[in-house]
């Protein structure tokens, strides 16, 4: 629990790097008070019915889109979705034309897609409605480490001193980045785990250590998170199969026997037989879907303390 | 909160009811509960966060101790229902809801512990609705300090008492704040 004297005084959410340990608590500790209400018989409340928001993705996404749009229909918000896909960007509009257009339509906030880092940080710049970011590039998902972060709390009634190997491509993760500042600000331990191709240099300046060995770090963790690969990389000759890298980092059943103490978690979507086998998606020691829930009720808080303030 | 409210020489307060009191209001409110039903099986009781928690819990508490009675009793946050939330600077911490009966054909008194506005009772309504459709709901609160903006009238109140709008009315509860009291604080520097 954040003390009484905490303010949460944040305008946006454009990455854990600019939230505090006691910011990132108070999110999670209202988080429990969103769940609730997803179990309500009308799981439904009035708080944002004077707002707009424009769900802005300039990247495909599934998951992560409807789970902002349930979010913001859940607390009765208009919502406006925009997808780089069927619009104006095919046109050739800038980034900052499209944004101070949309802006002009009277909107209060903006979740943001995009494949460049920093996106979500330039939009704050050039607009004045509070902006969440959704994922930029490699940079940043700040909702997804969120909800990673309340799913592990829910587990183990804990971040601090929480074992966590977060094992697959740490190199063109966002969802990584923003895990290792969430948690180790949090106090948790991070051992990163996988193919030497796939991890960045010098990311041990980021207080985490680096494994090449799935069993070191399986046998090791209270908590491991597989992240996705995506199957292009193959092609860019980063790892030389599917087959072999779910030989070496792809975590199975023999494992959860293994070692039974350890969690599995997955972002989504997950690639079965790749980074999971099968059975360990399915099991009852993997959360994910857990995790998708908690993403819903997440979205909630954030949307939530970052609508008060300044523009009434 | 003002942190003057602390130092005695700023504040003058004055005591409206002693534990005493409070205590035979409790026990008043428990058997008015009552009163009008054949059984109780319908009945429920919810306080609202804050201290209409702890004052739902006492009357609940006096049910079972000198009745033997045991009402099922919920809590509730009405900070998403509110109307003024945005009107402050940072947006309110969210308290727990937890209503773990089904409120469908319930007979509910909301418990809280001042009435001044209303605001809060109708959003406190609107809340209920999004649980269930409860066959009544009736309004209980410990103190009625009058200033009504919407159209409502509490069913059981322990005091009514006529006070000025730059008057704070402070229920203490032993649970929460160490005393049962309550006090009409005056705060010279009020802005409102």
């Amino acid at each position: 629990m954040t003390d009484s004297s905490y303010i949460f005084s944040h305008r946006h959410l454009l990455g854990l790097a600019d939230y505090t340990a006691d910011d990132i608590r108070h999110i999670l500790d209202q988080t429990d008070m969103f769940r609730e209400i997803l179990d309500r018989p009308v799981p439904k409340i009035p708080t944002l019915r004077d707002k707009t928001i424009v769900n802005l993705f300039y990247e495909n996404s599934t998951r992560t889109r409807i789970s902002f749009e349930l979010a913001q229909k859940r607390m009765g918000a208009d919502v406006v979705n925009f997808s780089a896909s069927s619009s104006s960007t095919k046109k050739g509009e800038s980034l900052k034309d499209t944004i101070q257009n949309i802006e002009s339509m009277k909107i209060d906030m903006v979740v943001v897609r995009h494949e460049s880092p920093g996106a979500a940080h330039f939009l704050a710049r050039v607009i004045d409605a509070n902006i969440i970011n959704a994922g930029d590039g490699a940079h940043e998902h700040p909702t997804q480490a969120l909800l990673d972060m309340y799913s592990m709390r829910q587990k183990f009634g804990r971040i601090k001193g929480l074992k966590v190997a977060i094992i697959g491509d740490i190199l063109h993760s966002r969802v990584v980045r923003s895990n290792i500042i969430g948690l180790t600000k949090l106090g948790a331990e991070v051992v990163l785990c996988g193919p030497k191709t796939f991890m960045p240099v010098f990311i041990e300046d980021m207080n985490v250590r680096v494994t090449y060995n799935l069993e070191e770090a399986l046998a090791w963790c209270d908590v491991a998170m597989s992240l996705r690969i995506q199957l292009e990389r193959q092609e860019q000759g980063l790892f030389p199969s599917l087959r072999e890298y779910h030989e070496r980092f792809g975590i199975k059943r023999t494992h959860l026997e293994k070692y039974p103490d350890f969690i599995v978690m997955h972002p989504g979507p997950v690639n079965r037989g790749v980074e999971l086998e099968s059975d360990v998606a399915d099991s009852d020691r993997a959360i994910i879907l857990n995790q998708v829930t908690n993403g819903l009720a997440v979205r909630m808080a954030v949307l939530y303390l970052l609508s008060g303030g300044s523009r009434v | 909160m003002n942190p003057q409210w602390h130092n005695p020489e700023f504040v003058k307060k004055a005591l409206l009811l002693s534990a005493d009191d409070m205590n035979r209001t409790f026990r008043r409110f428990a058997h008015q509960f009552i009163e009008p039903h054949d059984t109780t099986d319908q009945l429920a009781i919810i306080g609202m966060q804050t201290r209409g928690v702890y004052i739902a819990h006492r009357i609940k508490k006096q049910l079972s101790d000198s009745l033997s009675l045991d009402i099922p009793m919920g809590v509730l946050d009405v900070t998403f229902y509110r109307d003024d939330f945005r009107t402050k600077m940072k947006m309110p911490e969210v308290k727990v809801t937890e209503i773990p009966f089904d409120l469908d054909q319930k007979d509910v008194i909301l418990v809280d512990d001042v009435l001044y506005t209303g605001r809060t009772v109708r959003a406190a309504m609107e809340a209920l609705m999004s649980f269930g459709r409860p066959r009544s709901i009736k309004f209980c609160c410990m103190i009625d300090r009058g200033h009504r903006e919407l159209p409502i009238v509490a069913d059981y109140v322990g005091a009514t008492v006529p006070t000025h709008k730059n008057e704070e009315v402070r229920v203490m509860l032993k649970d929460l704040d160490g005393e049962d009291a309550v006090y009409v604080i005056n705060e010279p520097d009020n802005d409102e």
